[in-house]
């Protein structure tokens, strides 16, 4: 399926977001200030699963596209929901500057309790509202976010030229 | 031995004396190698291909291990199957310590042999870190084949008394890499050791 | 003698906040979550609940922590549960002991290494963490509809015995959860057929990182039709002995009906997949739901239970994979020929023999393998339904030949969120049944 660029432009709006469909999938891109209202917006229209949250760290890739009205930030939470009755699935990308906090989903999503607990441990983003915002997948007394694009892979040095450094 | 053939030729009437004599550190080794009883220390993907190895078609019962303790206190060998992660090191160490003197551990595979292909900040580089290795299996994961070898060759370590002797003088572990055996061939395997 | 120096390591396994606290420093949301209260019931339902959390004697409760070593083989789950005797009041799970920063690792690894990274995920289902992986792949690069057909079919007959093999699996560490020892040995007997068919296809009994964007790695060998032939002629009267062993036993049925519930509306919020979320009775595969591969042109039935239990999970499971043979003697008989991977000079290695002949194909080859093919920028999310139920693959490309962020959405690591509701009101005894008719596989829940 090929992307659908004239969206770009002018985009459709879904819950008074810009929206775009790549590769045959919705993708509705919120603000950090209504990522709750269009997250419930969209449970309310049928989409009852929270399939994944997850988040991306754009630390090094600021030039990516966006359609009209989102500005970029650092990071993006990406949450995957689905609509079983519909069979659809739609795509919410909300930008989150560093620092920031989003608000978390868990009073309608519980499913998200541990996806956005590894979000915390993996790049830092506190979410308001969570019940138990510790680490996940990391040691307790860890310190760092692993998934952040300045958090080295930690690789011991080793004798192999194709190794990257 | 006289005493075999003996029984061989006329029985057990035709044992001419009925004690054996031995030392009893070459029985006791003898035994130890014979019914040694694995720690359960399974984590990922090798845990599975040791779990193979104890089903009957690869059958680790006919070397006197297929009974895996849970319990560390009644263990002799850990089999260290599987990447370890930096909040498994402790609980490792934990278990390790349990264990009762003489203990041994086999490192099972290349993520608890040296990180394996994940040269990361998340896995400790190499069980070897954390506990004295006695024997070193490569694979990702070992066939049954390789993880038998490398207990028969721990097996055969004990029976010598080889593994004790250097434990005493430098309390670490025996060292001893072999060469990974694929599945379905019979290859005899060079052994490089101390 | 020498006097060693004894190596003080130090052997803290306190994870702190991650742990079950005590009753009186929990937040009330959390107390709530810990005893499986799903946000979503009823008043009625919570305030019976409530009454639990201001439990005024907290002599009378005592915590404990399973794990994350012990003898259930389900690998380095730690739980910790508050007991009033042996009825289970909280459950917390605490994971991270297998997590293994593959999401970073597949940050600097070519598309074409993805799969061996990717594979090591849910260990019991390899091709199917490949599959996903390079379905998502092939999305970006814009060849998802130009994959051979040959090859699409033969990515489905993997696949299908991969779900064949790990439910056989379940089998076999399900019953020796709940002692019938001699299941274990049985459920091997077969699962060593299928990895033995295994190794003859792909050279490797586990994580073989097979499937590849663009295809296969290599055609199917020759008498690979025999040999599917024998595990379906093999397979069927076994299974039958299992039924003979496990479903109609009493024992058995004592031990997982009505233990593990979980009805409709909870596994909806708690994204319950696979046949978690089919035990309820919502019948959701996503190979009927939303087809990919050529499901849609094979016929096989989704299996769904009534109760919401252990026991209806565990006849699933054991139907799946007479499913799975079904939909795999489709395959045999329909099986086309072509290639085994899509013909794009930019996306698969040319064959060996034309490297030597065509200065264009050595470069080609030395391209692929060193820098890797260069993904077009975008991002997708695809999904496919492996035995624990949905698994997807997020995918974000800068353009380069390495992913920019790699995710992958495990089933199990959404699943074992279910723990905490199953677990609370029943006995002790019940919690491995219940963590065992999960079946989460840890590999793929820390990554």
């Amino acid at each position: 399926m090929s992307e659908d660029v004239t969206t770009q432009s002018n985009p459709v709006l879904v819950h008074g977001c810009p929206s775009e469909t790549r590769f045959g999938q919705l993708v509705v891109h919120a603000a950090r200030t209504n990522h709750l209202d269009v997250c419930r917006a969209l449970y309310e229209d049928g989409y009852q699963m929270c399939v994944d949250l997850t988040a991306v760290d754009h630390l090094v890739h600021a030039q990516r596209s966006l359609p009209a009205g989102v500005t970029a930030e650092r990071f993006e939470v990406v949450v995957n929901l689905l609509s079983l009755q519909h069979k659809r699935r739609v795509r919410v990308r909300t930008q989150v500057a560093e620092g920031e906090t989003v608000a978390s989903l868990f009073d309608f999503y519980p499913a998200t309790e541990a996806m956005e607990r590894e979000v915390y441990d993996m790049f830092g983003i506190r979410f308001d509202g969570h019940p138990d915002l510790t680490r996940i997948l990391m040691p307790e007394d860890w310190e760092g976010h692993p998934l952040r694009k300045d958090y080295a892979q930690g690789r011991i040095p080793v004798q192999f030229k194709g190794a990257a450094s | 031995m006289s005493v075999l053939r003996d029984i061989a030729d006329e029985g057990l009437g035709g044992m001419r004396h009925n004690f054996l004599t031995g030392r009893i550190e070459d029985l006791v080794k003898w035994s130890r190698s014979r019914s040694s009883w694995g720690a359960t220390f399974g984590l990922a993907c090798c845990a599975i291909e040791m779990m193979g190895t104890g089903a009957p078609h690869y059958d680790i019962a006919r070397f006197g291990m297929e009974v895996f303790r849970a319990s560390p206190r009644q263990a002799d060998i850990m089999i260290v199957a599987g990447r370890v992660s930096q909040k498994m090191a402790p609980v490792l160490r934990q278990v390790y310590d349990q264990m009762m003197e003489p203990k041994w551990v086999i490192s099972m595979g290349v993520c608890a042999s040296s990180g394996g292909m994940f040269n990361n900040y998340a896995i400790v580089q190499g069980v070897d870190q954390i506990v004295p290795v006695d024997v070193y299996a490569p694979g990702c994961p070992p066939t049954p084949e390789t993880l038998i070898h490398a207990i028969e060759t721990l097996h055969q370590l004990i029976e010598d008394g080889e593994i004790m002797r250097r434990r005493a003088a430098t309390g670490a572990g025996a060292d001893v890499h072999i060469q990974e055996v694929p599945a379905g061939l019979t290859v005899p395997v060079v052994l490089q050791g101390r | 003698m020498t006097t060693i120096e004894p190596r003080i390591v130090s052997a803290g396994t306190s994870e702190g906040a991650q742990e079950l606290q005590p009753r009186s420093i929990v937040g009330h949301k959390e107390l709530m979550r810990e005893s499986g209260a799903v946000l979503r019931m009823s008043e009625a339902d919570a305030a019976a609940l409530a009454d639990i959390a201001s439990d005024p004697d907290e002599d009378q409760t005592m915590i404990i922590n399973m794990g994350p070593q012990h003898p259930s083989t389900h690998g380095v789950l730690r739980l910790m549960l508050e007991l009033q005797g042996e009825t289970v009041l909280r459950c917390k799970p605490i994971i991270g002991y297998l997590h293994t920063g593959m999401e970073k690792t597949g940050e600097s690894l070519t598309f074409m290494q993805g799969g061996t990274n990717v594979t090591r995920m849910d260990y019991l289902s390899p091709l199917n963490n490949e599959l996903v992986f390079s379905m998502a792949t092939e999305k970006l690069l814009g060849i998802d509809g130009d994959i051979p057909e040959r090859a699409v079919w033969m990515r489905m007959l993997l696949s299908e015995l991969n779900r064949m093999s790990s439910h056989l699996l379940f089998m076999a560490t399900n019953g020796m959860d709940l002692g019938a020892v001699s299941m274990m040995l049985y459920g091997w007997r077969e699962r060593e057929q299928v990895l033995r068919f295994f190794q003859k296809v792909t050279g490797l009994r586990m994580n073989h990182n097979f499937i590849r964007p663009g295809g296969l790695a290599a055609d199917l060998p020759a008498g690979w039709r025999d040999d599917v032939l024998h595990l379906l002629e093999e397979i069927p009267p076994r299974l039958e002995e299992y039924e003979v062993l496990m479903t109609g036993q009493p024992i058995w049925r004592e031990r997982l009906q009505g233990v593990g519930v979980i009805t409709q509306d909870e596994a909806v919020a708690l994204a319950a997949t696979g046949p978690i979320l089919r035990s309820t009775g919502i019948a959701w595969d996503l190979r009927k739901d939303m087809p990919y591969l050529r499901y849609d042109d094979v016929e096989f039935d989704v299996v769904v239970g009534v109760h919401g239990d252990a026991y209806d999970r565990y006849a699933i499971r054991l139907q799946e994979i007479r499913e799975s043979m079904h939909i795999v003697r489709q395959i045999l008989d329909r099986m086309p020929a072509g290639n085994y991977r899509i013909q794009n000079k930019k996306v698969t290695p040319p064959p060996r023999g034309r490297i030597d002949e065509s200065m264009e194909a050595l470069i080609h080859h030395f391209k692929i393998f060193t820098e890797g093919f260069k993904v077009p920028e975008g991002e997708v999310y695809v999904a496919i339904e492996s035995p624990r139920g949905e698994i997807g693959c997020y995918i974000a490309s800068d353009g380069s030949s390495t992913p920019y962020r790699m995710h992958v959405r495990a089933p199990s690591f959404v699943n074992v969120q279910c723990l905490p509701h199953m677990m609370r009101g029943g006995l002790v005894a019940d919690a491995v049944a219940v963590i065992s008719s999960i079946d989460p596989v840890l590999g793929e829940v820390d990554r």
